[in-house]
């Protein structure tokens, strides 16, 4: 009995989407991401579905479908639930991570699907025929280079770093790089797991072991937040500089307002999936050539270009 | 009632006999605190103490929780969502309550946490007990629960609360009352209220009871349900609490708040002397475990020994010492 109910129901559900793909002639254009559990990805998720609602009222021909998963196994079903319902003639991928969603990916590119792959790249390159990110090494670059300018090249620095990942050492190399060759001098590097509580206490920390510190770069926004409570409960006025990273909303406010303590910025923009679907709708519905690398800058944001990167209305 | 009065010279017996172990983990404590002064003078700073015991008042908060749903034999893995979702119900709330009742939307938005946190730790002990699931299980589940709402709330971001009430919500962290940090005077309160309530009742009595032997609690005519479902309670209790606390800390919740707190809240029970497996509960002890934990992480940035990507490693090391040292002083 129960049996059977299950049966007829398949059939009608599949009966449904078999129609449903008859009546679309539609260019169909698949954004797969993370599920929003942080700052960051928050941002991806906000700008992908603003994305997806701009570009389906500007092109009638045009469908955007957005699908978050929350993790790599999650996303390697939503591609194939993706692909079996309809055919899809782009997909925009933010991976989980590069090793597992690489042969979901290709599966879904021998259909004959344009591929844009978004900030970590697969494992094999050749299966993509757009990647765009951002520049990890400039985001540390450009801000130590800015400390080097505003210290006059001299002073102590302390370092909140992320999560063991690529990201993360490559910011870091980016900044150690910089500053190499120069007097400012990395009292302490830690780990806080981008995360605001834990660089609260690890600057608490430093604030106790160190008596002097010029300047503190958090290599994300959401340990700065931590970071700014900890040096205002100090009361200490050694610190000229604390200097964060990624583009939060917050952060982007205080470059706006003019802080003293964090007059730029440096972005890793989660908006960037919305250039990527940009750039494949521009692919599919102009022909516009856009196959290849693209790395977005991480220009400085300062008082006279924040507005560019401020989204009041995005949870990041 | 004879079981009880039999039961009086003994447990004097066992307290003169494992008072060693008792103190094992104020020794710890101790020997962190002489480590980390030759290790930095700066450790022994009032600065730095005032910050890490501050600091460590959230994870002693719940661990007093914590305590009493160990020591009846239950677990509770759900605590560190459950403070992130009871922290976001209430920034959520004081936020609503701003226009009509202004500064007032503080203690009210407290009480409300306060109820949120009870029914929170009412659900996890009915599943566990009426529902008869293992508790790792139900509260894994919940622990999901918890988190997906406080991210469905925050969209993935975060939820700050109102600019107009952060500075006068702010001395709940970082405020002091003759000196010493608010947050450890409500800590000391609590630790205080749990080891009256565990030590002195006869409810804390039948906790131990129901922890140590099921069956034999329930021929004694203890009702397992009853004394396990309000321990998960009191849990709930102090975790709100420890959310309320919090909130004023950074001002806001998000996704990534409390994760894995589940794991140090437990880590320091354990270390505190409770037995993981029931029927023990030491409260002063909780509260050294929280200490400990958080001095270890500060010593660890303190100190210059140690590469910033071996410290978890040489944490666990000092966290098994100090167990191992706790099992054979016994």
């Amino acid at each position: 009995m129960f049996n059977r109910k299950w049966i007829a129901a398949v059939a009608v559900g599949a009966l449904m989407v078999a129609s449903q793909a008859l009546a679309a002639d539609k260019k169909v254009i698949a954004v797969s991401i993370p599920a929003a559990d942080h700052g960051w990805t928050a941002g991806v998720v906000y700008h992908a579905q603003a994305a997806a609602k701009e570009i389906n009222a500007a092109f009638p021909d045009v469908e955007v479908v957005v699908k978050t998963s929350p993790s790599a196994a999650d996303q390697v079903s939503a591609l194939e639930d993706l692909s079996a319902s309809r055919k899809l003639n782009a997909l925009v991928i933010l991976p989980y991570t590069s090793e597992e969603l690489t042969q979901p990916v290709k599966a879904i590119k021998d259909m004959g699907t344009f591929i844009t792959v978004v900030d970590r790249g697969l494992t094999d390159a050749s299966i993509q025929d757009l990647y765009l990110a951002g520049d990890n090494i400039a985001v540390g670059a450009n801000t130590a280079k800015f400390m080097i300018e505003k210290l006059g090249g001299k002073g102590n620095v302390v370092v909140l770093r992320g999560i063991p990942t690529v990201i993360d050492d490559e910011r870091i190399k980016g900044f150690e790089d910089t500053i190499k060759g120069t007097d400012l001098k990395v009292l302490d590097i830690q780990y806080a797991h981008w995360n605001s509580d834990q660089a609260f206490k690890l600057m608490q920390d430093y604030l106790a072991k160190h008596p002097h510190i010029d300047a503190v770069w958090a290599n994300d926004d959401d340990m700065l937040l931590g970071v700014l409570e900890a040096v205002k409960q100090s009361g200490r006025t050694d610190i000229k500089l604390a200097l964060g990273g990624n583009g939060m909303k917050d952060i982007v406010k205080k470059v706006i307002d003019g802080d003293a303590m964090t007059p730029v910025e440096t972005p890793y923009p989660p908006s960037m999936i919305k250039t990527a679907v940009y750039m494949t709708v521009a692919n599919l519905v102009g022909q516009a050539p856009v196959r290849g690398h693209v790395k977005l800058d991480a220009p400085l944001i300062t008082q006279a270009n924040a507005k560019e990167y401020y989204f009041p209305d995005s949870p990041f | 009632m004879t079981a009880l009065t039999q039961s009086a010279p003994a447990r004097n017996d066992r307290q003169f006999q494992f008072s060693w172990t008792d103190a094992g983990p104020f020794l710890a404590l101790a020997v962190l605190l002489v480590v980390g002064f030759a290790v930095n003078p700066d450790f022994l700073s009032t600065t730095n103490l005032g910050n890490v015991i501050t600091r460590s008042a959230y994870v002693a908060i719940i661990a007093v929780g914590a305590t009493f749903v160990i020591s009846s034999g239950g677990l509770d893995l759900s605590v560190g969502s459950m403070v992130a979702f009871i922290a976001g119900i209430t920034i959520m709330f004081m936020n609503m309550m701003v226009p009509g009742l202004g500064l007032w939307a503080i203690p009210v938005g407290m009480a409300i946490a306060l109820l949120a946190g009870l029914l929170c730790g009412l659900a996890n002990g009915l599943i566990v007990t009426v529902g008869r699931i293992e508790p790792f299980i139900a509260t894994l589940g919940t622990m999901g629960i918890f988190r997906a709402l406080i991210t469905y709330m925050t969209d993935g971001g975060t939820i700050p609360i109102d600019r107009s009430l952060r500075e006068a919500y702010r001395p709940v962290y970082f405020g002091t009352l003759g000196g010493i940090p608010v947050p450890i005077l409500i800590s000391a309160v609590v630790a205080l209220l749990g080891a009256f309530v565990l030590y002195k009742t006869k409810y804390g009595r039948k906790c131990a009871a129901v922890g140590a032997n099921e069956d034999v609690a329930r021929y004694s005519g203890i009702s397992v349900i009853k004394t396990r479902t309000v321990a998960y309670v009191i849990q709930g209790a102090c975790v709100a609490i420890a959310a309320v606390c919090y909130v004023p800390r950074l001002g806001a919740a998000t996704p990534t708040t409390g994760q894995l707190w589940e794991l140090q809240v437990i880590t320091a029970v354990v270390i505190g002397g409770t037995a993981l497996r029931g029927g023990k509960g030491r409260i002063w002890g909780t509260i050294a475990g929280a200490v400990i934990l958080e001095l270890i992480a500060n010593l660890m940035v303190l100190s210059d020994f140690v590469s910033e990507y071996l410290v978890a490693a040489v944490q666990g090391v000092i966290i098994i010492i100090a167990m191992l040292v706790q099992r054979f002083s016994r």
